[in-house]
């Protein structure tokens, strides 16, 4: 590999650049003393600007664009991953599957194909508690639990995830024993990972739909555990 | 490049923020910024790993300043200048430079479900030999590159056991500058948490880190 520093000082610059231009939430600094259509400072005009010139240039369609949004906001979230979960709680054979190639046991549902970009799912036992990350930037698996929260994405999280992942979850109220191992997983390369919750106590008798509706996505990262339906027997 | 997105073992960033029933988006215009991104990426003039540098080249202090999303715009107004997709006089403009043919969108509506789970495209079905085998003790290469990297600094150094092997994957590094995609296995690598952080860690944790071939010599 050779990246010199010229191609890395090129690269910096450029981006650099664009970050000097007026900032998003930053006053328009008036320092052209020519006439033309100055780009707006505030966000949501500088983006409106940006979606008008690339529909008119045909580089997007935006029928596209309301679909893509459509789809992470409606479509695609945590219930997809719930009802994977829900499944692999109720049927053993399909949660070998899901452990063995996740692709494949999720392309049941639709939600991944067997070609297509990869994902793992790590199980939780009484001897072991998992926790995914992204330390480098904000690696999820949309697939599964839709668009990341905030918090995931955010320095606080991916810092202290990986050197004091104990800290971290006790912030979410989740409390580890001593002898439970954790596992983090930093999803440094193109796997998504997916965590397999415990079942609760006093879920035998649920079918798969109710299954589903007890599981959260905090718990599909490893930040919660699943808790017993509530009113229900513990 | 040694960037403040390097950020895991990092601490007194403070504490994480919560936000209970937290909306996908938080403004409309992040929602247009994240769909632009994925429409525009259709044309494949750049790969996830060029976008990801995008925002790793800000100025340590933007990086943290700037939203998620504040990000994302500048990295697709970067990507969108350098890979000739639009010039810099049109983004000022906000217009099509005079006498522009009219391009055809190659991600219409209709697509949008079909494409979703090939989104990152960065595994490759080409038959490599791995360089290492599963439950093999490796060590992480102490390497400081200029440029995009994904192994972490957490982890440059370390002794580690191979976990399980994912097969191939383009190598981010060069990826990232188009330099090409130089396929290599990825192996999910576990080290002790005690080998990352010392003797105050848990006995028995550990961190799962992804890595390539590149990132690993025998131990």
């Amino acid at each position: 590999m050779s990246i010199t520093r010229r191609d890395f000082l090129n690269a910096a610059t450029a981006t650099a650049g664009a970050a000097m231009t007026p900032g998003l939430s930053d006053a328009h600094p008036d320092e052209h003393d020519h006439e033309h259509q100055a780009e707006p400072s505030d966000p949501t005009l500088r983006v409106k600007a940006l979606e008008s010139l690339l529909v008119e240039k045909g580089l997007v369609d935006r029928a596209a664009l309301d679909a893509l949004v459509d789809t992470y906001e409606h479509k695609i979230g945590p219930r997809n991953g719930a009802r994977v979960v829900a499944r692999a709680w109720a049927d053993p054979v399909y949660k070998q599957r899901l452990l063995a190639d996740a692709n494949d046991a999720m392309a049941d549902f639709g939600y991944l194909s067997k070609q297509g970009d990869r994902m793992v799912v790590v199980e939780n036992t009484p001897t072991v508690h998992n926790l995914i990350v992204c330390t480098l930037c904000s690696c999820y698996p949309w697939a599964v639990l839709g668009l990341p929260p905030v918090w995931y994405k955010s320095a606080p999280y991916r810092s202290r995830a990986v050197i004091d992942p104990r800290g971290v979850v006790r912030e979410f109220g989740l409390e580890l024993d001593q002898n439970v191992e954790l596992h983090v997983w930093d999803s440094t390369a193109e796997l998504r990972y997916m965590v397999l919750p415990e079942r609760p106590a006093g879920t035998e008798q649920l079918n798969e739909d109710e299954l589903a509706a007890l599981v959260t996505r905090d718990a599909m990262v490893g930040v919660a555990r699943v808790a017993p339906p509530s009113g229900g027997k513990r | 490049m040694n960037g403040i997105h390097d950020m895991g073992g990092m601490q007194d960033m403070g504490p994480v923020e919560y936000e209970k029933n937290e909306p996908v988006f938080h403004a409309a215009w992040e929602a247009r910024v994240f769909a632009m991104m994925l429409a525009a990426g259709a044309w494949r003039k750049w790969n996830l790993d060029a976008f990801r540098h995008t925002r790793e080249v800000l100025p340590p202090a933007d990086y943290l300043r700037l939203s998620y999303y504040e990000q994302w715009l500048l990295g697709l107004r970067d990507l969108l200048v350098r890979r000739g997709l639009v010039t810099a006089a049109e983004l000022e403009n906000g217009a099509p430079a005079p006498g522009t043919a009219k391009a055809t969108p190659p991600l219409t509506a209709d697509k949008v479900p079909a494409t979703l789970p090939t989104r990152i495209h960065a595994n490759r079905d080409i038959p490599m030999s791995p360089r290492f085998q599963v439950g093999q003790r490796v060590r992480a290469r102490n390497i400081n590159p200029l440029g995009h990297t994904r192994l972490p600094r957490y982890a440059r150094g370390k002794f580690g056991t191979i976990d399980r092997d994912h097969g191939v994957f383009v190598f981010p590094d060069t990826n990232a500058h188009f330099l090409g995609e130089n396929p290599q296995h990825v192996y999910s690598v576990c080290f002790p948490a005690r080998e990352l952080w010392g003797a105050s860690a848990a006995e028995k944790d550990c961190v799962y880190v992804d890595m390539w071939d590149d990132y690993l010599d025998p131990a």
